[in-house]
């Protein structure tokens, strides 16, 4: 086979996996209880991580471009072109990354084991369908919790690049905090959440499908893993800019 | 020690004439690696089918096919007379009720605990707590595995697994139950337990099965016992001897996809078939 194939293969089998999901979503058991626990494990065990990233990328962000501002003497819009470029752009994308990196390689390598350890075919053979068990609360927890862990990473970004901007520049707050509600509109607000609702199921369907296909032994537990990582995480940067456009479309091109 | 346990359930009762497995012509291949190649059998109605075969000769592919877990490259499937060949998986799921599976590695689920692997199939059905835990603590007791109800898979020995294995097969009590080696690797004592017990499922619920098994001790006892229940409701295993008595016990060997012996355990021992004839003996 070679890989145009492979790929479109590959395609049908998730989009079969989105389906099938979506169909558990219908029908009795539900398994609410999974829900909550994945919730739990993926949204607040993100948390940390999350925010320090939003942090320190917040701050980098004003420490690079502070000085240039103030080359133009636009040093009053520095909140505007931190939040512009958190909420918009890295915000959700580094977030989805952070949690494909964290969450992806979990889920994958505990649905992997479970195929290699027979666990999955006897959750078969006791009636149980895995899509409507194990991946519906799975991407549902990360479809409802990546928006969240998005905001926690915008917040603590636009915390960081203030607290740079105060002491490192020595930029008065109130003129930070003036410039960014200027500089956030309601589109980048609604733009910044869709993406990540996007991302979370990128994400987990693809981490779902790579541990369900795993083949060959504990050799093949890591690679579904790294092919999970790897695989979510350029198709989150890819969508991010088809989103974007399309999000560009719909709202118009707002200028700073 | 199981002598007080039996188990009461009524079981679906569908006509006799039906088998509860039949394979016809049914082909299987892994890439270029012919694994079963064309290959008829039936297993009737409250019959044992006990299949021998090398390592790596087909037997849980089989007993993966007729749960739905491998799909066949072509041939038919019966289970109870249906057709499962191009059932979906809904009608699999279905179909996989009547039927108990215990696994040659065992797998349980090992973030569930040895109670929640036993409960499994009642909890997905939605049955009430108070009916599981009572059906749970029956099983275990059945396979003597009480003390372990709250430990996780991680903390048992291979055994015990084997053992919490069959016992999360046999809840609900299922029409068929297929073992796939479920003594290999355990004491003498507790292989032999869990042959009487495929020999109680056998004479006293009339469940049929399938029971791929290596060792030809598990092939004595299943092919020349059978139980009993006395007026006070134990239960005695008694030597068929020269009354030839089992009937309901079958055997078929597989070698290289191929099902080369298919027949009663005297005609086994007949069989002048050299390979045969290695098998049983080891020489
Ligand atoms: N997923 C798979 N992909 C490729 N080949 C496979 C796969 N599963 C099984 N096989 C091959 O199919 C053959 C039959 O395997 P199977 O597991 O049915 O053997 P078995 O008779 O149960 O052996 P054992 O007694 O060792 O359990 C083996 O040669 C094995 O290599
Ligand atoms: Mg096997």
């Amino acid at each position: 086979m070679n890989s145009l194939s492979r790929f479109l293969v590959e395609l049908q089998d998730i989009s079969f996996l989105f389906w099938r999901m979506l169909r558990g979503l219908r029908k009795q058991p539900r398994y609410f209880d999974e829900m909550i626990r994945q919730m739990d494990s993926i949204g607040v065990g993100s948390l940390a991580i999350v925010s320090l990233t939003g942090f320190f990328t917040g701050s980098v962000l004003i420490l690079q471009a502070y000085p240039t501002l103030e080359y133009y003497g636009a040093q009053s819009s520095a909140g505007q072109s931190v939040a512009i470029t958190l909420i918009r752009e890295l915000g959700p994308v580094l977030c989805a990354l952070m949690v494909a990196g964290r969450v992806g390689s979990a889920i994958s390598a505990e649905l992997g084991s479970m195929v290699v350890s027979q666990q999955i075919d006897a959750m078969r053979a006791l009636g149980t369908s895995p899509a409507r068990k194990l991946v519906t609360p799975r991407v549902i927890a990360l479809v409802v919790t990546l928006p969240l862990l998005t905001v926690a990473a915008d917040v603590f970004g636009l915390i960081g690049g203030g607290i740079i901007a105060r002491y490192l520049y020595a930029l008065d707050a109130n003129t930070y905090i003036t410039s960014l509600r200027a500089g956030i509109t309601i589109q980048d607000i609604i733009g910044g959440i869709i993406k990540p609702i996007v991302f979370g199921f990128i994400i987990g369907l693809i981490s779902c499908h790579k541990g369900l296909t795993t083949q060959g032994g504990t050799v093949g537990v890591g690679k579904s893993t790294t092919d999970a990582v790897v695989l979510s995480s350029i198709t989150v940067i890819i969508a991010d800019f088809f989103l974007s456009k399309v999000l560009q479309g719909f709202f118009g091109n707002t200028l700073f | 020690m199981l002598e007080t346990e039996t188990m009461t359930q009524p079981r679906t009762s569908i006509s006799p004439v039906v088998p509860a497995i039949e394979f016809r012509d049914v082909e299987l291949a892994f890439d270029d690696r012919v694994i079963l190649d064309g290959i008829n059998f039936t297993v009737r109605r409250g019959e044992t089918k006990i299949v021998l075969g090398g390592s790596g000769s087909g037997k849980s592919t089989i007993i993966k096919l007729i749960l739905g877990l491998l799909r066949a490259d072509a041939g038919t499937i019966l289970v109870d007379g249906e057709d499962i060949t191009n059932a979906d998986e809904q009608e699999l799921t279905e179909m996989r009720k009547k039927i108990g599976m215990v696994f040659q590695e065992g797998a349980l689920f090992d973030s569930l605990s040895v109670y929640d692997n036993v409960a499994y199939r009642l909890a997905e059905e939605g049955i009430d707590d108070d009916e599981i835990e009572h059906e749970v603590i029956r099983m275990l007791r059945f396979v003597d595995l009480e003390d372990a109800i709250d430990k996780m898979p991680i903390e048992l020995s291979g055994g015990m697994r084997r053992r919490v294995g069959i016992a999360r097969a046999l809840v609900g009590s299922p029409s068929m139950v297929l073992f796939d080696e479920p003594t290999a690797g355990l004491d003498p004592p507790t292989a032999r337990t869990i042959c009487e017990l495929a020999i109680k499922l056998r004479d006293l619920e009339g469940v049929s099965s399938i029971f791929v098994t290596h060792e030809m001790n598990n092939l004595r006892y299943l092919s020349s016992e059978y139980a009993i229940v006395d007026g006070e409701g134990r239960v005695f295993f008694e030597e068929e001897g020269d009354k030839l008595c089992l009937i309901n016990t079958k055997v078929m060997m597989i070698k290289q996809g191929d099902i080369i012996f298919d027949g009663t355990d005297e005609e086994l021992k007949l069989s002048n078939d050299p390979y045969i004839h290695r098998f049983i003996t080891g020489r």
